[in-house]
């Protein structure tokens, strides 16, 4: 099980340890993974330093994908290899996707019982506060840096998704080269 | 079931997980715009279920994914569209993950990330408000949504909590 991968480090965590990890960062995740992430893998483990997490993370985010899965990738293929990636990736996923099936299932089979339905109803409204939080919170910065160009892109991301509704595709072929633009005209 | 909706999800799912940046937040405006309007999966208070239902279980956020793939294909559907979406990005980032320290301090790379947060932050806000539309059927849910948003914006509340307060105020027949 903790055969030596050639570069990884010699006192490197064992799969199972990598898998139990995840697993407890997957289980401890509410509403955003990232936070138990870096308390189990800096501050709990010591398997990474604070300056090598953001350094990976930066990484994850710079690529499409959910962040803390992409971590789970990175960070395993670190420390064991291939195998050390899939085993904190199904750490990871695995188990909660084995929940939200379970979870599923149920919805299915009792979405006609109209009490249920009320429950979710309540739930949904309060999801999508969650995601207009997460969204400010990301806006922080930018807001702070009054770099204006920036809160145009996002204006015009809102409006072109959130209201008017067009393809994803096309906003993104449209915004991103725009926006990638600004940015570098503004640091020229 | 029909053969094809398989290749059909994961089909969506793979091009989809290419344009996710910022995360799963992000594309969420794009599977509910698939899901109801185009492929006519499920209705709007389906999807707005089961967002909820994905934020309220642990894990990662992208397991709305897996109950959009299980509600138009059963387990099957399940598997493919999880697959699909975390595919392609986790062997970009495998490999990326080889090379980034040669190219993490590039101009290029930096202008790129800089231009493309602000799009990921418009496409989250977008997906407040699509969901919103989708999930608020009356003042009281609108009430709801801004409550949990100023909570969770100004407060380290856990959000576990907010789910049951919003699903008792939903069991009582209010929102």
């Amino acid at each position: 099980m903790a055969e030596h991968v050639p570069d990884s480090p010699p006192d490197a965590p064992t799969l199972s340890q990598l898998f139990l990890a995840f697993l407890a960062i997957s289980l401890s995740g509410f509403g955003g993974t990232l936070p138990w992430a870096y308390r189990m893998v800096v501050e709990k483990r010591r398997w990474m330093s604070a300056a090598e997490f953001s350094e990976v993370f930066s990484l994850c985010q710079f690529l499409p994908g959910a962040n803390v899965v992409n971590f789970s990738v990175v960070f395993g293929s670190r420390m064991r290899g291939i195998r050390g990636a899939l085993v904190c990736f199904f750490g990871l996923v695995g188990p909660p996707f084995g929940i939200v099936l379970l979870l599923g299932a149920l919805y299915a089979r009792f979405a006609d019982v109209e009490a249920l339905g009320r429950v979710l109803a309540g739930m949904a409204a309060a999801a999508c506060g969650l995601i207009a939080a997460t969204a400010a919170k990301l806006a922080e910065p930018l807001v702070r840096s009054r770099a204006f160009w920036g809160w145009g892109i996002v204006l015009a991301a809102f409006l072109a998704i959130g209201l008017i509704g067009w393809p994803l595709p096309w906003v993104l072929l449209g915004l991103a080269p725009l926006s990638i633009a600004l940015a570098w005209w503004e640091r020229r | 079931m029909k053969p094809g909706i398989l290749a059909t999800l994961a089909t969506h799912f793979l091009v989809l997980s290419m344009l996710a940046f910022g995360g799963a937040n992000a594309v969420i405006p794009e599977i509910h715009r698939d899901a109801v309007a185009v492929s006519h999966w499920m209705t709007d208070q389906q999807f707005a279920d089961l967002f909820a239902i994905s934020q309220a279980s642990p894990g990662p956020n992208i397991l709305i994914v897996t109950l959009v793939g299980y509600q138009v294909a059963g387990v099957a559907g399940a598997l493919v569209t999880t697959a699909a979406m975390c595919g392609p990005p986790c062997l970009f980032v495998y490999f990326a993950g080889r090379v980034w320290n040669r190219f993490r301090h590039a101009r290029w790379r930096i202008l790129v990330q800089a231009g493309l947060v602000p799009v990921s932050i418009g496409l989250i806000a977008a997906a407040a408000m699509v969901l919103a539309r989708a999930a608020d059927h009356n003042w009281v849910a609108v009430l709801v949504t801004v409550a949990t948003a100023a909570l969770a914006y100004t407060t380290r509340i856990h959000p576990l909590w907010m789910f049951a307060g919003a699903g008792l105020l939903g069991l009582a027949g209010l929102v």
